[in-house]
């Protein structure tokens, strides 16, 4: 070892031992992170409980294969494989950080374990990686700053660009990796660990090749400064996490520990608050910053700007004027005004609607889903803009195209405000009476299984030939089965999630009432709609279980049998109903279903399964009159047309009655044509 | 402001079709539910907002039965600070003159600035505004779209007449308008609102708290009445053009160049 | 009393409105022995013409010639007639919008009994008028029996009494200029605000597509416009569609819309509503589509097809355009 070459913590400056720097730097760094992280803590404190440390297991394996795991970031394969490198290095490079700082106090550091061969193995791998992420970082620069790809640009009404932020951030990094090598490789050619392997054509060995001729003491500043350089940007970038999108370097592990686990279900209005005692709450849903729950809090800071919701978002690309995206980003500016890292906290009781949200905005959501299906950090949607809803429809804020159908359902329980005695006209249709008939589970009639209709099915002229092919399909599969008539009321699904609370409570007990009293075993739904609200909103039903299902069984079991499909020309393509597929994981029963039909000619559409285009929405959805450039239901046809479909199978009636208007408003017709599922199967089943 | 308003609850018959009783005394009201009367809800909300504006209070009226209570509390729980209910057995079967009476005799006892009622009923009659304006002997504006404030002893009001355009007027203070739909955009009452103000006292007024003369309201004081209901002959109706789309559309090209409506 | 009747005629710019002469025809089905006599409130020289074209309908014609009648302020004319109109008359008024303004509030001045939108006169026996009205938006009509022993003020439905048949006479214009008083109005005319012109100019359009609530979305808009550009019409709209705010209100037919005179009008997914066939002048040839076949619509039309507007407009405009 060369005696004139020390090691940052054995050398001096101007004769002042550098000791006193290398622990006075992580002293002040850690203090003013500790100090901007309380800042940032002081909402989530205020803010709605929210209990989260349920199913634990889940959360951590959950927490192991999307957070740490990177699972759904491949998902956009460029920008995924990018970021799982930088992180995967980052996971890597982090002890290497920690030891550098060490390093500066005491020079022969060593983290326990990475002594020895440990630390040998470890010192390469760190070499690569490092390597890899200044490659990643420079990609992702020219990306980001040059090619600019669509999906990061900020429209004009949600707020600035946040590309420089990004900018900075990856040049922070660059700095970060490039001061390791430079402090690697003229330690190297200092002679302070001469000898060791250096994995050729990393950094670290290009760096040692081209320090190897320098002076010893250009070498020994270079090796200083490089040290110094890496040791106060290190702590300056961990200052910068928490002031902006790159927050979720800190939060998204925890953020994805803390994910909501049931997908479709609706958080209640106030944890730990019964439906009995709804009526004592001062206030509904959120109306202030505060009232969100720390979880929606964290779920803003973890926000990091990447646009896949958006990207996703039905309602964004038919020009509604709602991007899940700046829900997030907007929050967080808000959060970030209110309650600042320098000054007093400041929280507001204005109005969030009206202020940073759009009633508009806050009414445009489907409730889908796909931007949550689509988020790598599980950041929650839904939750967020139901409780928004509930905040708005507690102050009155609702579309008079809203009031009307909300009205209707509380006198009539249905939308259109339809006598309730009209709910069984689909089974005195004399055509269809004369081929089924129909068990009304009165006080008198029993039936082992219970159909459930819902409001659209039962009611709509066209819908109510969905119902009538349900009918037979139970039936024609020797299920014993009865409907509640008008003792059955709207499932309420969107009733709860337009933020109606104490009328979706109405349906829902005037629903499960019936139901129990009904004596049946199972439930069985046509509409996923009912299907989600009844498996995850309502408590203590009967099994209930989606027709697709039941088809499926009675198909496997011999029980229903098809016939081919007899026109050739005809390619089938499914349309995966937001409420069957994301919210319920049905993707694979419906198209089993569809395959079981003989030579029928089936196509996936590039947008299926999870990443599904919702149709336009259902329940009340349909009454909503929101300002757009396209309807939904017409992008999803061009992309049935352009998958090479001209059959649309959906499983769900809203979807049918979205992408029918669809097909005739995009001239299509003669073209398309769209079908429910049941009809499908209704139209193949052999008569026994 | 000092501020009443007038509301009727009606069936809500949206959708539904009306049907007459066999005996054609009553449309058949078994299947029926009942809501405000949708002119005098915006008649409320415009109250509402001129009181969040100005100030004052708006009280909301209704001549009824105990059924109509559940009005009132929806109108109390849009805003309204409180209700009066008007129930008599000597008030049943009244016209609208008979109604007006019973309502002036109200508005008599209190010191209202502005009289909001419905431009109309399911009845469509459009008269109670007017006549309550007129034994009030105060001024009055039916199909009113725009109120604005002048000042405590006027406003200028804007009535919709034909051709969509706008008459704007003065008036003087107080007065009576009649609110036509449209003015505004009535906000939305949940089942929560409702039952908030659930607890609320309601006074009922009856005949002799109001001093009204029997005689002059109810069916003995109408001296315009309803005889019965019918469903109109639909006879004279359209000559309907029968067959599939094609053949109905082929007639259809047929007469419309007969009647030049293509060019 | 009864065969004194009276009849407030509404003009505009020195011309009687079309109610003027239906108010006749009522006034006949409810006494065809009555002598009417026309009441024509306003000011200046335009009155004179209006006063001498109803003296070709009615026997007399009372002429209110005041500066303060320049404009019809209900308030002002209500204490005209009031003061004017002799005990226990019977009078008729267009039930429009300034009828509904006027009306009721008369008939308490004069202790009448008011009968409003009055569709048709069943007959008069004694002191009580029998008259057919129309309720729940036209989906019932009753008969109204009213006691007229003391006047009544009665709003007629415009449009209803069609003047096919009116024999021609030679009346005598009266000037009772003189007999009103003009006392200090609570309520005063400020302007009139003219509602917006749209692009297209429905009022003097040959042939209308007009479409209603029917239509279900702003978007399906484009097939009723498609056909409107096949047929060579113009597009005009229900009330709810201009509500919806998916068409400016210039389009709209109707007494708070446009009045139009076309020569056909196809009526796509409208009900009907009086309010709405109140803006239908010039007896078009109505051809009404509606799945709803109670639908009033189908009363007024000429010919009636029973179809959903969204299936039945574009398979229409095909068919046109291959002519």
């Amino acid at each position: 070892m060369n005696p004139d070459f020390v090691s940052p913590a054995d050398a001096s400056v101007f004769g002042i031992p550098v000791v006193i720097f290398t622990v006075l730097i992580p002293v002040l760094g850690m203090a003013a992170f500790t100090f901007i992280m309380a800042k940032r803590m002081a909402p989530l404190v205020r803010s709605a409980s929210d209990p989260r440390l349920d199913r634990i297991p889940d959360r951590l394996f959950g927490m192991v294969k999307y957070a740490i795991g990177q699972w759904r970031h491949p998902r956009y394969l460029l920008a995924g494989v990018l970021h799982i490198i930088i992180f995967a290095g980052f996971m890597i490079l982090s002890l290497r950080s920690l030891t550098l700082v060490l390093l500066g106090i005491s020079s022969d550091f060593v983290l326990p374990g990475l002594g020895g061969i440990g630390g040998d193995i470890y010192g390469v791998l760190k070499d690569i990686a490092g390597t890899l992420v200044l490659v990643a970082v420079i990609v992702a620069m020219i990306r980001r700053g040059i090619f600019k790809p669509e999906r990061y640009t900020v429209p004009r009404q949600y707020g600035k660009d946040h590309t420089w932020e990004a900018i900075l951030v990856l040049a922070l990094i660059s700095t970060l990796m490039l001061c390791d090598m430079v402090f690697e490789g003229t330690g190297d050619a200092g002679g302070l660990h001469a000898g060791g392997f250096v994995f050729p054509l990393t950094g670290h060995w290009i760096a040692s090749r081209i320090f190897a001729g320098a002076s010893m003491a250009t070498l020994q500043n270079i090796h200083l400064a490089s040290y110094f350089i890496h040791d106060v940007v290190f702590f300056c970038f961990l200052c910068f996490l928490p002031l902006g999108k790159h927050f979720h370097v800190i939060t998204s592990l925890p953020n994805v520990f803390f994910r909501k686990l049931r997908s479709g279900s609706v958080k209640p209005v106030k944890w730990g608050v019964d439906a009995d005692a709804l009526d004592d709450l001062e206030s509904f849903g959120v109306k202030k910053f505060e009232d969100f729950t720390w979880k929606h809090i964290l779920d803003f800071y973890t926000c990091a700007d990447c646009g896949r919701c958006s990207d996703q978002c039905p309602a964004n690309a038919a020009g509604r004027p709602l991007s899940p995206r700046f829900i997030s980003v907007k929050s967080r500016d808000y959060a970030f005004k209110h309650y600042p890292i320098k000054g007093d906290i400041c929280p507001s009781d204005a109005p969030l609607v009206g202020n940073i949200f759009t009633e508009d905005e806050i009414w445009s959501c489907t409730t889908c889903g796909a931007c949550e299906a689509e988020c790598p950090l599980f950041i929650e949607y839904i939750d967020k803009i139901v409780d928004l809803r509930r905040g708005m429809v507690d102050d009155g804020m609702v579309p008079q195209s809203l009031q009307k159908p909300l009205r209707a359902l509380e006198k009539r329980g249905n939308p259109w405000g339809k006598m309730e005695r009209k709910r069984i006209d689909w089974i005195k249709d004399k055509e269809f009476a004369a081929g089924c008939e129909v068990k009304v589970l009165d006080r008198k009639k029993t039936a082992e299984t219970l159909y459930f209709v819902d409001s659209i099915t039962s009611f709509d002229d066209r819908m109510q030939a969905i119902a009538q092919a349900s009918a037979r399909v139970l039936s024609a599969a020797g299920i014993d089965f009865g409907i509640l008539g008008k003792l059955e009321k709207d499932s309420g699904n969107e009733v709860r999630r337009f933020g109606e609370e104490m009328l979706f409570l109405e349906l829902r007990d005037q629903n499960t009432e019936a139901i129990l009293k009904s004596g049946v075993q199972r439930i069985v739904t046509a509409d996923p709609h009912a299907f989600n609200a009844l498996t995850k909103d309502y408590e203590d039903l009967p099994p209930v279980e989606h027709i697709s299902q039941v088809i499926l069984k009675a198909a496997r079991s011999g029980q229903l049998n098809f016939k081919p499909v007899t026109d050739p020309g005809k390619v089938y393509t499914y349309h995966d109903p937001c409420y069957l597929g994301r919210h319920n994981g049905l993707y694979d029963d419906p198209r089993a279903v569809l395959d079981a039909i003989p030579a029928l000619n089936r196509i996936d559409m590039e947008k299926s399964r999870d990443r599904s285009f919702c149709c336009g929405g259902g329940g009340l959805m349909l009454f909503y009159e929101p300002e757009e450039d396209q309807r939904m239901g017409v992008l999803r046809v061009q992309m049935a047309e352009s998958a090479g479909a001209n059959v649309i199978v959906t499983a769900c009636p809203f979807c049918l009655v979205n992408i029918e208007d669809a097909i005739k408003v995009s001239g299509l017709e003669g073209k398309m044509e769209a079908i429910d599922l049941v009809e499908l199967v209704d139209q193949h089943i052999i008569a026994e | 402001m000092e501020i009443l308003v007038c509301v009727t609850r009606v069936p809500d018959t949206a959708e539904n079709e009306i049907e007459v009783n066999s005996d054609g005394t009553d449309i058949g009201r078994d299947d029926l539910v009942y809501s405000v009367n949708e002119w005098d809800n915006y008649a409320v909300e415009e109250a509402i907002q001129i009181r969040d504006r100005v100030g004052g209070s708006v009280t909301v009226v209704t001549v009824g039965d105990d059924e109509s209570e559940e009005i009132l509390r929806r109108e109390m729980a849009m805003g309204a600070d409180s209700g009066i209910l008007l129930a008599d057995g000597a008030f049943d079967g009244s016209d609208g003159l008979g109604i007006a009476r019973i309502l002036k005799a109200e508005v008599d006892k209190g010191n209202y600035d502005l009289i909001l009622t419905g431009a109309q009923s399911e009845g469509g009659t459009a008269e109670v505004g007017g006549m309550l304006a007129a034994l009030l002997d105060l001024p009055f504006a039916s199909l009113v779209n725009q109120i604005e404030i002048v000042d405590e002893k006027k406003i200028k009001v804007g009535r919709e007449i034909e051709g969509g355009n706008i008459e704007v007027s003065e008036i003087d203070l107080p007065c009576v308008l009649s609110v036509q739909t449209g003015i505004n955009e009535p906000r939305y009452v949940g089942i929560r609102g409702i039952r908030k103000v659930a607890s609320l006292d309601i006074p009922t007024h009856g005949a002799a708290d109001l001093g009204v003369d029997p005689a002059t309201v109810g069916a003995d004081g109408a001296r315009v009445k309803r005889m019965d209901y019918f469903i109109p002959d639909l006879g004279e109706g359209a000559e309907m053009l029968e067959g599939d789309t094609e053949e109905i559309i082929s007639k259809l090209i047929e007469l419309l160049k007969a009647k030049g409506g293509l060019k | 009393m009864t065969d004194q009747i009276f009849a407030y005629i509404t003009h505009k710019n020195g011309v009687a409105d079309d109610s003027a002469l239906e108010l006749s025809v009522a006034a006949g089905k409810i006494n065809a022995d009555a002598a009417v006599t026309a009441i024509v409130a306003g000011a200046g020289d335009s009155l004179s013409a209006v006063c001498d074209e109803m003296a070709k309908a009615y026997p007399t014609v009372w002429k209110l010639d005041n500066d303060a009648l320049a404009y019809p302020n209900a308030e002002v004319i209500r204490n005209v007639l009031a003061s004017i109109l002799p005990d226990n008359a019977m009078v008729l008024v267009p039930h429009d919008t300034f009828g509904m303004d006027l009306s009721p509030g008369l008939s308490v001045k004069m202790n009448a009994a008011f009968i409003s939108d009055v569709v048709d006169v069943e007959g008069l026996s004694d002191n009580t008028l029998t008259i057919v009205r129309q309720e729940y938006g036209g989906q019932v009509s009753t008969h109204v029996a009213a006691d007229i022993s003391s006047g009544a003020v009665i709003n007629v439905r415009p449009g209803v009494f069609q003047p096919d048949d009116i024999a021609a006479v030679s009346g005598e214009v009266v000037d009772k200029s003189d007999d009103i008083e003009i006392t200090d109005a609570k309520r005063r005319f400020l302007e009139t605000v003219e509602a917006e012109v749209g692009d297209v100019d429905i009022t003097k359009s040959d042939v209308l597509v007009s479409v209603g609530r029917g239509i279900e979305d702003e978007d399906n808009l484009e097939i009723a416009f498609d056909l409107a550009k096949a047929m060579g019409a113009d597009v005009s709209c229900s009330r709810p569609i201009v509500d919806a705010k998916w068409m400016e209100k210039s389009r709209q037919v109707g007494t708070s819309g446009q009045t139009v005179k076309p020569k056909v009008y196809l009526a796509a997914g409208i009900s009907g509503s009086f309010q709405h066939l109140g803006g239908l002048k010039g007896n078009p040839f109505i051809i009404a589509i509606n799945k709803n076949t109670k639908a009033p619509i189908f009363q007024v039309a000429d010919v009636g097809i029973e179809a959903d507007i969204l299936d039945f407009l574009p398979e229409l405009t095909e068919a046109i355009e291959e002519l």
